[in-house]
């Protein structure tokens, strides 16, 4: 599991190791099936030796990794905010993206809608570049095919922030 | 035509479009501002229903606002008379619709060289300048989008001091498309100045400076010119 979406998902508020696996699984439905409890946990433990995360048997409860309460710490907090305002894409895909977006909106980090533009100027600039290089090289060539690819992708790319924008449009629980 | 130091050739402000009344108001376009410089390409984009297309059909004259004001070819058009409004569409505005919007019962050069007749030309000078056009935007045998090309010629006809496009690319397929797009980076090369309004990013990819449009209202702004070519082996998946 990725380092920054769990600690995104701290970012609301300190949660118990369960909450925080339950509040990943609504986040992704099934795409999130294959997500095992162990990796969310390996990553905790890893943020917390990095100073990252600080962690809290809760009071009354038996002593398990899903019963200890997980907060971030300021160093935490820091790389959340990094990552929201990262515009690199594709990276590790479009999931990292969508829990990007409920992250922000849970935490009140920034407003969704804001990510999105952000995203959309930096894939506009590639498309731009992509397709610029593309016009340039001859038909058929094989520079001008991966081109096509380049492009094509970042057009599915676009399309799918258009409807990032539409469902997060209006929300009530956009900050 | 411009203002005095030609920073900019059309210019809106504070520019609204409203519809319906009390609880039934529509605010299709709520408090533009706009300067768009000659030469330039712009796009605007926006889910449908943002007002996108209301906000072409007010700075090309074909709608009045509610309230704002519009400067055109150094015109100030929000007061102009019925009749000066259609002088002004006819002799410096050029519109692309895309249903095309040309007469099936004219040939493409009887379409093109409507415009010009229209503007007082003489029916030699007409045909030269359609002929001219159509030879310019359609250099090969016959496509898909040779009708949205035909189009194009007619919007170029008196030489507009801008062109309207309406979601150019709608109705053609992507091989169509991309030869619209060669098409509209010629113009601009020529200095032709452009509005586009279109949910098709790659014609939003081509122009210098994008607009992102919601509820009737500018949201963000994207200038694309001075890219660099440096990421497109990450694009390929050659990144380290």
């Amino acid at each position: 599991m990725q380092q920054e979406v769990v600690l995104a998902m701290l970012a609301k508020e300190p949660s118990h190791g369960y909450q925080l696996r339950a509040r990943l699984q609504q986040a992704l439905g099934p795409a999130g099936d294959a997500m095992n409890a162990g990796q969310i946990y390996v990553t905790l433990s890893r943020l917390e030796k990095a100073s990252m995360v600080t962690c809290e048997p809760a009071a009354g409860l038996p002593d398990r990794p899903d019963r200890k309460v997980y907060a971030l710490t300021a160093a935490g907090q820091q790389r959340v905010t990094n990552w929201i305002t990262n515009v690199s894409w594709p990276g590790p895909g479009l999931a990292e993206f969508h829990l990007k977006l409920i992250a922000a909106a849970a935490a009140r980090l920034a407003d969704p809608l804001a990510i999105i533009d952000a995203q959309r100027r930096e894939l506009l600039r590639r498309l731009r570049d992509a397709q610029r290089a593309a016009m340039a090289e001859p038909d058929r060539s094989h520079a001008a095919l991966l081109l096509e690819g380049i492009v094509l992708r970042l057009q599915a790319d676009l399309r799918w922030l258009e409807a990032c924008e539409r469902n997060w449009t209006g929300r009530k629980d956009r900050p | 035509m411009s203002d005095i130091d030609g920073s900019w050739v059309l210019r809106a402000r504070g520019l609204r479009k409203e519809y319906g009344k009390e609880a039934g108001l529509v605010r299709a376009v709520d408090g533009v501002d706009l300067d768009v410089a000659p030469g330039e390409t712009l796009a605007v984009m926006g889910p449908s229903g943002c007002g996108k297309s209301t906000l072409l059909h007010l700075l090309g004259g074909l709608d009045r606002p509610s309230a704002g004001e519009i400067w055109l070819a150094g015109q100030r058009v929000d007061q102009l008379t019925e009749k000066a409004l259609a002088r002004l569409r006819r002799d410096a505005v050029g519109f692309v619709f895309q249903a095309f919007h040309l007469m099936d019962e004219l040939t493409a050069v009887e379409n093109v060289e409507l415009p010009a007749l229209l503007a007082g030309r003489s029916p030699r000078a007409a045909r030269r300048l359609a002929a001219e056009l159509l030879e310019r935007v359609l250099p090969v045998a016959l496509s898909g989008g040779q009708r949205q090309r035909v189009a194009i010629a007619r919007a170029l006809a008196n030489e507009p001091v801008v062109v309207l496009a309406d979601e150019p690319t709608g109705n053609l397929d992507s091989a169509a498309a991309l030869e619209l797009l060669r098409l509209f980076e010629s113009l601009h090369a020529a200095g032709q100045t452009l509005i586009i309004v279109t949910h098709d990013s790659r014609i939003a990819a081509t122009a210098d400076r994008m607009i992102s449009m919601r509820d009737g209202a500018f949201v963000d702004e994207t200038r694309l010119t001075g890219g660099t070519r440096g990421n497109l082996a990450d694009l390929a998946g050659l990144g380290g």
